[in-house]
């Protein structure tokens, strides 16, 4: 399915959050996703389908002041 | 001076300095400025993962938040529903309720945008956040965002980067003098100096970024502005002595062999 993943139109096998995640290697990193606006908490990654068209935020923690 | 702590909502700190994470050449200048520093406490910048190009290492490889007080920024946000955004997935990523909330009112002055930072400390405070915000030097405003709830105001000594010390020193001695929340001067700090200026009058920290990262020698200036924090300070404790218009001997004026 077609995701907007960070602003980028996606292709992705993924059908759950979780499985987006492994799917880009990200499971050991410390980030936080946002579907359609919303927190997604880490431990609803696992529950929460994906569906054509979501609109992801995947963020992490860089420099800043 | 060892029971002299820095409490900002429900954390305690020995260090009144505050860094920032930002502008450094690598992950290992960070770490090594930082520790220089001996601040407890470290501003990150929340992005998007760069799907392409995730690189092998973070930040957080380097800054581990165990050892530090983590706080989030909400810098390059432009509105208030932008950093409210930006503060709750930063919370989700790591669990952090102190944040920095600064919301950007140009891109030349990066001047703050009151009315945005204002509607924006208000959801965050009733979201659970505790607020350090940044803020102008403006006392009517700094009041305002203490009574929304926020646990510390961060006037700004002069626009961020820039390096020119305190615009306003009196309004920075206004604001402390009249809040009941630990005042923090942020951004505008070029020296050890103002650091030690922004104490003595009386500020209880001070968040300092370029002024460390973009000197020559990142870990000695770290170290200045360490010992700087803490002079002003003990400054500030000691009570200075007035200002006089004319000369005072400070050698006995009796006494004299010529008598």
């Amino acid at each position: 399915m077609q995701i907007l993943l960070n602003g980028d139109t996606t292709s992705t096998n993924a059908t759950t959050l979780g499985e987006l995640v492994i799917e880009l290697g990200l499971e050991e990193r410390m980030i936080a996703i946002e579907r359609n606006l919303e927190v997604v908490p880490k431990s609803q990654y696992k529950d929460t389908r994906l569906c054509d068209n979501d609109r992801i935020e995947l963020v992490h923690m860089i420099g800043g002041g | 001076m060892t029971d002299d702590v820095f409490k900002v909502g429900t954390y305690e700190f020995k260090s009144r300095l505050i860094v920032g994470s930002g502008k450094y050449k690598s992950f290992q200048a960070t770490k090594d400025a930082t520790e220089a520093s001996e601040a407890e406490m470290i501003t990150v910048a929340v992005r998007r993962v760069n799907i392409t190009d995730m690189g092998k290492e973070n930040l957080l490889d380097y800054i581990d938040p165990k050892e530090y007080t983590i706080l989030p920024n909400t810098a390059g946000c432009f509105n208030a529903e932008d950093a409210v955004r930006t503060l709750r997935l930063a919370r989700e990523a790591g669990g952090w309720d102190l944040v920095k909330l600064e919301v950007l009112g140009d891109t030349e002055t990066l001047y703050p945008n009151v009315v945005e930072t204002i509607k924006a400390a208000e959801t965050l405070v009733n979201d659970g956040f505790q607020v350090m915000v940044y803020t102008n030097d403006d006392p009517i405003v700094a009041r305002t965002l203490e009574e929304i709830g926020c646990v510390a105001v961060m006037p700004l000594g002069n626009p961020i980067g820039s390096g020119r010390g305190l615009a306003n020193p009196f309004n920075i001695r206004v604001i402390k003098q009249r809040a009941h929340v630990p005042i923090v001067v942020d951004a505008g700090i070029g020296t050890a100096s103002d650091a030690a200026k922004a104490m003595e009058l009386g500020a209880d920290a001070a968040l300092i970024n370029t002024a460390i990262a973009e000197a020559k020698h990142e870990c000695l200036m770290a170290k200045a502005m360490r010992d700087a924090i803490r002079a002003g300070r003990q400054a500030y404790l000691a009570g200075r002595m007035s200002k006089r218009a004319f000369a005072s001997a400070s050698s006995p004026t009796e006494g004299y062999i010529w008598d």
